[in-house]
Parts: structure tokens; sequence; C-alpha cells
């Protein structure tokens, strides 16, 4: 599927109608959660065939876009009820099947290595403070290959210093700022897990990074300015 | 629900130290046909908890999976993925409900959510 038609389908998707601040519901839009797993896909291969989970899946944005990069089995996790009712009519529209569990992130206790990778747009901690700490935290044990989170731009360098310190994270990159959004994306990969399968790729990922960071960086019209670099197949 | 889900899933009850597998409660099972994906049932068959699949898929109505952990020599076989693949991705738990197997705490399932939300006492 290409980056477009994956951005226009998850911009149909029905959104929160009343959000709840105290939950942090800011929506992710289509253009942010449309590059982050199409770069999560066809820069690092963690999507198509494999188990993902959206933790504070909210409208499934996330997760849905993983479902149609052709993920295997995909796992919203939300607290809110509101959420995943919309989340599951959103999966009906676009005709996908994703699973939906209601939970707090921080009481899950999930068995086993069975998912590859977490992606999510979780709460920054600004009405709860620590709660985007919590989420990273729980996500790294989750996934046995990679997190691909949002987080705001100010706790960047916190975050990537917990991540490596406290929970275990082989590396944390940021690979896409998107400065109109006041988001950054981290990437967190599992290098010893993904060591044992591909032997060449620590190098390689490094250098995917720097150059999908210049390729995602917007202009001020929040267009992309080397969109066209994005359709290559690294 | 499919049951690849129900087979990460343990009780998240403080205390709890054996709460896995949750045994299943059903009132409504449905089906859901998807794609064959041979390579990604290899690659899930030594992540899985065997005999949690094959005792879920049995009270689901679906008793073809053998109880004891097979042999990996049966992944050659396009009947037995066939199989796993039925259990594992195409049947859901659609309303029920899911039970600690040492506290006896239900979990309901509505409309194929499962509800694993703690209550106060139980963080």
């Amino acid at each position: 599927m290409k980056l477009k038609q994956l951005e226009s389908l998850l911009g149909n998707l029905q959104q929160f109608d009343n959000p709840k601040i105290e939950l942090e519901q800011y929506p992710t839009g289509a253009h942010i959660a449309s590059r982050m797993l199409y770069t999560a896909e066809n820069s690092y291969g963690d999507v198509s065939d494999k188990v993902v989970a959206d933790f504070g899946c909210g409208c499934g944005t996330l997760g849905l876009a993983a479902t149609l990069l052709d993920a295997e089995h995909v796992i919203g996790v939300d607290v809110d009820d509101d959420s995943l009712e919309i989340a599951s009519i959103n999966a009906d529209d676009l005709e996908v099947e994703m699973g939906l569990i209601q939970c707090q992130i921080n009481n899950l206790n999930w068995r086993g290595q069975i998912v590859d990778t977490v992606v999510m747009n979780p709460p920054f901690g600004t009405r709860k403070k620590g709660a985007d700490m919590e989420f990273l935290s729980v996500a790294l044990k989750v996934a046995s290959q990679a997190v691909y989170s949002l987080h705001k731009t100010t706790t960047r360098e916190h975050i990537k210093r917990a991540a490596l310190r406290d929970y275990n994270a082989s590396s944390a990159e940021v690979i896409c700022e998107v400065h109109i959004l006041i988001h950054i994306l981290l990437l967190y990969h599992n290098f010893d897990m993904i060591c044992q399968n591909y032997t060449n790729f620590t190098r390689k990922k490094t250098l995917i990074l720097l150059w999908t960071y210049g390729d995602l960086f917007l202009n001020q019209n929040n267009n992309l300015l080397h969109e066209k670099d994005i359709d290559v197949d690294f | 629900m499919r049951l690849l889900t129900h087979n990460m899933l343990s009780s998240n009850i403080k205390g709890v130290i054996n709460g896995f597998p949750l045994r299943i409660e059903v009132e409504k099972v449905i089906e859901k046909q998807v794609d064959f994906n041979p390579d990604f049932l290899k690659n899930m068959f030594s992540k899985i908890d065997w005999k949690a699949l094959a005792d879920a898929s049995k009270i689901m109505g679906y008793a073809e999976l053998p109880e004891e952990v097979p042999d990996a020599s049966v992944l050659d076989s396009d009947e037995f993925l066939q199989k796993f693949h039925h259990a594992l991705l195409e049947l859901h738990l659609e309303e029920g409900a899911l039970v600690c197997p040492e506290t006896g705490r239900r979990f309901p399932v509505n409309k194929g959510i499962p509800n694993m939300l703690l209550h106060e006492d139980e963080v």
C-alpha cells in the first residue's frame, strides 16, 4: 500500500466526540500515523506478518494502520470504553480485524514473547505525571522487537535516558521530528533480539535513521519536503 | 477475542501467582475467516502455550487440536497448520467471560472485548 492511500484511509476514521482531558485523549492525526507505521514497515519490517499492540489506542488509528499494512494480529488496549467502541466501529468500516482489550496499561500482565511491535501515542503525562513513562516501561517489556512511540519535544532527552538506563532498551533514536504537531517520533529497537537474526542490521539501521530524519522533515506549511523519497524502498 | 490474544492474557490481580491461563466461559463464539499464513503459524508455534490453546479451542467447540504439545515435525503438515490457523486466529469469543484460575474473579467479554479493568482493592 502506498503512503498516500494509507493516509487517506486513516483520514476517514471517526475520532473522539468528546475527548476526556484527564485521559489526554488527543487524536493521532492521519498524517503522522501513516508515516509512523509506513516507516516501521518499509524501513524496519516491523509490521507485516507481525503481532502488533497499540497501547492507549483511543479510536484505533495506529493499530488500524498496522492492520492495513498487513500485520497478522493487532491488539488495541485502552482504559476507556467510549474509545474502544469507536475503535471497533472504525475497524468494521475498514473491514479489518483488530482485537481490543479494556485495561490499564500499568496493569497489563501479558505472558511470553508473542508481541513483536508496540505502537503508541501515549499520554504526555501533563495530567497524570509519569503516565508517559508508565506506557514506555510496559511497552518495552511487552515488545520483543520494537516500540514506536510519540512524545513531546521537551521530554525527549529524559525519555531517551530513561529508556536506555531503566527500561532495557538497547537503543533509542529519534526518527522523525514533526515541529508543527510538537510531536517527536522515537524509535526503540531491541538490538540484541534483532541481531540474532540479522547480524548486519545494527549499522544499517543507524544509517537509515539519519536518512529518515531528513526525509520526514516538514516545512512550515506542514508539507513534507521530500515526499517522493519516502516511496523509495530501502 | 481471538485465542491468540487469550494465549497471552493472564490474571493481573495483585498477589495472584498462577494467573494463566484464564478459564473461558462461553456464551457466544463466532468465526471470522482470515488468510492462511503458514510462515506466521510456524513462527507462533514455539511462542504459544499449546495446552492453553488446545483447551481453549475445545471449550469454544473446536476439538481438532491434539491435547499434548505436538512434535515440531507436524509443522510440515498442511492439514495440521490449517487446524492450528483456525483455532488461533479464526475462532472468536464474542460474549462470555475470562475467569482467573486462582481467585475465580470473572473478567467479562462483551462484543469481543475483554474487560480487564481492576477494582481498587485488586491493584
